[in-house]
């Protein structure tokens, strides 16, 4: 045996090549089954960045659905209530580039408000809203926990009686915030030094065009 | 001389502090309105607990504090509520929010106060709660609540109180002017917070070495006391609570933390002053001192006002020309904002407001772009990298801002002042920190949005599950309905069969209602009515089953073993339904609480060995003859055995064999004595329900039947159905004739078996 393999070099070679193909083989199979992950563990990061308004705006009956069509391979900028935040830490999390919103616009953080003296009692709302956001019963008054609401709207399209309003969130005192100042450099680009003065435009234009 | 640290950086922009020092403190007297906003300190808002109309008193509480981090409000003059209304407030957004509108009368009337003599026989927590209920917030500019910011951790040990006199904006002197003319209620402030403190090894006022005048009266209020005063040189900003611990003890407050973490508490000179008038006077605090400064003013100075006086009336004392004024700035030149309405109201934090002419304070040149100077850096007092931060500001990314301890910039604008090319540094900064802190807030509420969610459709699953669970036993029960309706045979049997599907149905059944926590619970009378059910359904099975078993004996009928094996099974059966039944009695009367598994578990246990003690007689006497009768016929074909192969056994098998009939033979004696004797199941087995017979014989003609080819399982059939219909007929007459109430039933039943039997002869005759 070990004269013929010695005497036959190819062969021992495509041997022991097949040998320690099996060993490593066995040995990932055997981890794949070993340590095998339970469920998707990219999704769950995924859904972590979602804002969990459960609004269906995507497409998908949920966050947690739209987070696994991401963790597939789907576009991630179907997210309205997310906006350009979430789209930048969802490309800086799967490295993909950050596309702008497939949507018209962010939409703007809102409650929803049943005008209550027009409200026929029908319950269809209440079986609507994803987090259980709003109390009654049938053929009595409803009404919109605010501190629950996410503003996701799938409420106001099975209402009979159009008898509710998204309202956005108002600015109080309590929630204003300082706004980033204008950049220094936006404000500045076209006139950097004073001899790009007055032909800075055509130049930009040039410079486009040779690219 | 005491050793005096330095904190990083700083910067010395110039000081403007003389103009309003050239004349005292003056009284700016009583406005025709008063604007009390709600929310004047950091925390929760006041909660007005008066109503429009309603005729307030100088000191009246008028809103109460909401929650821990809150302090109340105080009407500073009488006169009338005229409104509890939204109205533009002293903040940089220049949004409007709740304020509570007096119209004052000019009597200017106090209510009854409540002075204390002699504070340090009062409890720490009822000095707390008098600087609280008093509406005291620190008065230096932030305004948090200072009865929360003294109530420190009993076990925290705090060896040093620090009084901030410092002061180091430009502008200001209010703090000034405070010190030089109040320096001894300043003094008997810090000997209140002395006692509540007690700080065990010393207390310090920190005062910047530009108020030689204030310092000189500090020092002469303080001659006898332990409080020592610390000049230190000037440098912008050294006022900053963690800045003025690091310069006068050396300690650096931890990232994060409080200055109680040190052993220190730190409170502001204004605040003092608002503490000791709290205390002995049981004064609220409804006035503070405000510098009204600025070249645009003709008469800068200090002015004693009554919070809620409105800034155009605080104004015109100073002798404001709105002409020259391009911008007006509450608060100082580093750290103010511009004031968007000069129809604001002075609040606890007002302690300037700045009205600078143009060139005193131009517009900020536009910004340019940032050089990596570093000048931002050597600028910081707390050493952080603010042209780092820019750049991470204007990328968003909030991640490395935080890395890069973002929240422990003090927001002091030194960077800002350094740069050389007018970037506002401290906006991006500012803007940063509330993105982030936004972020967290809808991180929270995404999470709670989250687990609703997944809570509800948890609760959906569930019910789809009980739904589908209650439509599977409804359609059980229709089959078992429409069974029942069948051949009598068929549904004696689908009985039979149903106990070795159900214990598996009924633990789903259980499991899915412990699940779901709420599943439809059987009333104890429903249990009670089951169980009874089948223990009659049991005695009446074990009834036929001896009764056909005395039949094949009679008859020496091959099929004798059978029904041995099922005369026993009858019998466990009904030994335990009986338990169950007795079992549930118990359970019923005795425990309250059924649901208590430990006391069901007693209750069972209880009822087992009840049940095996109470095993009457006959059913002894059933067991014996049902054991007898497996051993004779075990020992029977032994013998067949032996006989057939002929072994030399044979004999004594015969004997045994003989004995045991012999015992079999005394026992079933015994057991017929026991059955005549005993009420209710005797009674029945001796009356041999004809009707229970005639399904027994059916059963065994079945059975007999299985073995049989179709034809002659057809002919048996055809035979045994005219057989059946003979006797039913017969059977008939006879209850006719006595006038039973089995006549209806018997009624029904014959013409059930006449269809059968044509149907049966059909076949046949197909067959045939």
């Amino acid at each position: 045996m070990i004269e013929l393999l010695s005497q036959h070099p190819f062969i021992a070679a495509l041997g022991s090549l097949a040998l320690l193909g099996l060993a490593f083989g066995s040995l990932l199979g055997f981890a794949a089954v070993k340590f095998k992950t339970e469920g998707d563990p990219i999704a769950d990061q995924v859904e972590a960045l979602l804002p969990q308004t459960q609004c269906g705006q995507c497409g998908y009956p949920g966050c947690r659905p739209y987070a696994e069509a991401i963790a597939q391979g789907d576009a991630i900028n179907k997210c309205p209530p997310g906006g350009e935040t979430t789209i930048n830490a969802l490309a800086d999390l799967l490295d993909v580039e950050a596309l702008p919103l497939d949507a018209e616009e962010e939409s703007v953080p809102s409650v929803a408000y049943i005008r209550e003296d027009e409200c026929i009692g029908c319950t269809k709302c209440i079986q609507a809203c994803p987090v259980d956001a709003i109390v009654g019963a049938a053929k009595h008054m409803h009404t919109v926990v605010a501190s629950e609401c996410t503003g996701c709207d799938l409420c106001v399209e099975p209402c009979p009686v159009d008898c509710i309003d998204m309202i956005p969130l108002p600015t109080t005192v309590q929630n204003w915030s300082w706004e980033l100042p204008p950049s220094a450099e936006e404000a500045i680009t076209e006139d950097l030094i004073a001899t790009d003065r007055g032909n800075s435009g055509e130049d930009s234009k040039d410079r486009d065009q040779a690219a | 001389m005491r050793k005096i640290w330095d904190i990083h950086g700083g910067v010395h922009p110039p000081e403007n502090k003389t103009q309003s020092l050239q004349r005292g403190i003056e009284n700016a007297g009583i406005p025709p309105v008063l604007v009390h906003p709600l929310s004047q300190h950091i925390g929760a808002p006041a909660a007005p607990i008066v109503e429009v109309g309603q005729s307030v008193l100088k000191g009246q509480m008028i809103a109460e504090a909401k929650g821990f981090v809150s302090v109340p409000v105080h009407a500073a003059s009488s006169g009338t509520v005229s409104a509890i209304e939204h109205r533009e407030i002293p903040h940089p957004s220049g949004l409007l929010a709740p304020c509570i509108v007096i119209d004052t009368d000019g009597k200017d009337e106090w209510i009854e106060l409540d002075p204390v003599d002699d504070y340090t026989a009062l409890e720490k927590a009822d000095l707390l709660h008098r600087i609280r209920d008093c509406g005291i917030a620190g008065m230096g500019g932030a305004g948090f609540p200072s009865a929360v910011k003294l109530s420190t951790r009993d076990d925290a040990v705090i060896d040093t109180l620090i009084i901030n006199g410092t002061e180091c904006e430009p502008y200001i002197t209010a703090d000034d002017m405070l010190m030089r003319e109040r320096a001894d209620q300043i003094i008997a402030g810090i000997k209140i917070l002395q006692h509540l403190i007690q700080p065990t090894e010393q207390t310090l006022i920190g005062v910047e070495d530009n108020k030689p005048e204030g310092i000189a009266a500090l020092r002469q209020a303080a001659e006898d006391s332990n409080i020592e005063i610390v000049v230190f040189p000037t440098k912008y900003p050294s006022g900053g609570e963690k800045q003025l611990i690091q310069i006068l003890t050396g300690r650096e407050v931890p990232s994060g933390g409080l200055p109680a973490d040190v052993g220190i508490v730190c409170q502001n000179i204004g605040t003092t002053v608002a503490i000791h008038r709290a205390v002995q006077f049981g004064e609220p605090l409804i006035s503070r001192i405000t510098t009204v400064t600025g070249e645009a003013c003709s008469a800068p100075g200090n002015f004693e006002v009554l919070l809620g006086t409105p800034v155009d009336y605080l104004l015109k004392l100073g002798g404001f020309n709105q002409q020259q004024c391009l911008r007006l700035v509450m608060g100082g030149p580093m750290m103010g904002f511009t004031l968007k309405d000069t129809s604001v109201p002075v609040v606890k934090t007002t302690n300037c407001l700045l009205a600078p002419t143009t060139e005193e304070l131009p517009p900020p040149p536009p910004a340019q772009a940032c050089i990596r100077c570093g000048l931002c850096a050597e600028a910081c007092p707390v050493s952080l990298l603010p042209q780092q931060m820019y750049w991470f500001a204007r990328g968003k990314e909030y991640e490395k801002l935080e890395d890069h301890n973002l929240f422990d910039c003090i927001e002091c604008g030194a960077c800002s002042y350094a740069c050389p090319s007018n970037i506002p540094l401290v906006q991006y900064y500012r803007a940063s920190k509330a993105e982030i802190r936004k972020q967290q807030q809808e991180k929270v509420k995404s999470e709670h949005a989250k687990a609703r969610f997944e809570a509800r459709q948890l609760r959906i699953e569930r019910e789809e599950a009980e739904k589908e669970a209650r439509r599977k036993a409804r359609q059980e029960a229709a089959k078992k309905k429409a069974a029942a309706g069948k051949d009598p045979i068929k549904a004696a049997q689908e009985k039979a069969a149903a106990p070795a599907v159900d214990p598996a149905q009924a633990a789903i059944e259980k499991a899915m209602a412990k699940r779901s926590g709420e599943a439809p619970q059987e009333s104890s009378e429903e249990t009670l009515a089951r169980l009874q059910k089948a223990v009659e359904t049991a005695e009446k099975r074990l009834e036929s089953a001896s009764a056909k078993l005395k039949e094949a004996e009679a008859a020496d009928a091959p099929n004798l073993g059978a029904l041995q094996t099922a005369h026993e099974r009858m019998t466990e059966k009904l030994a335990k339904a009986k338990e169950e039944l007795q079992q549930h009695q118990q359970v019923s009367s005795g425990a309250s609480d059924t649901n208590d598994p430990a006391a069901a578990a007693i209750a069972r246990a209880q009822a087992a060995r009840a049940s095996k003690e109470d095993k009457s007689p006959l059913e002894k006497a059933q067991e014996q003859v049902a054991s007898l009768e497996k051993r004779l016929t075990k020992s029977e074909q032994k013998l067949a055995e032996a006989k057939e192969s002929g072994s030399d056994t044979a004999e004594v098998l015969e004997q045994s064999t003989a004995k045991l009939r012999e015992k079999l033979d005394a026992a079933r004696a015994e057991l017929a004595q026991i059955s005549e004797s005993e009420a209710p199941v005797a009674a029945a087995a001796s009356t041999n329900d004809p009707a229970q017979l005639a399904i027994e014989k059916a059963m065994a003609a079945r059975e007999a039947a299985a073995k049989l080819s179709p034809e002659d399982k057809a002919r048996k059939a055809l035979e045994s159905l005219e057989a059946r219909v003979e006797k039913t007929r017969a059977k008939l007459a006879e209850a006719e004739e006595s006038g039973a109430d089995t006549v209806e039933v018997l009624r029904d039943t014959l013409a059930k078996l006449e269809d059968k039997l044509a149907e049966a002869r059909k076949d046949a005759g197909v067959e045939g």
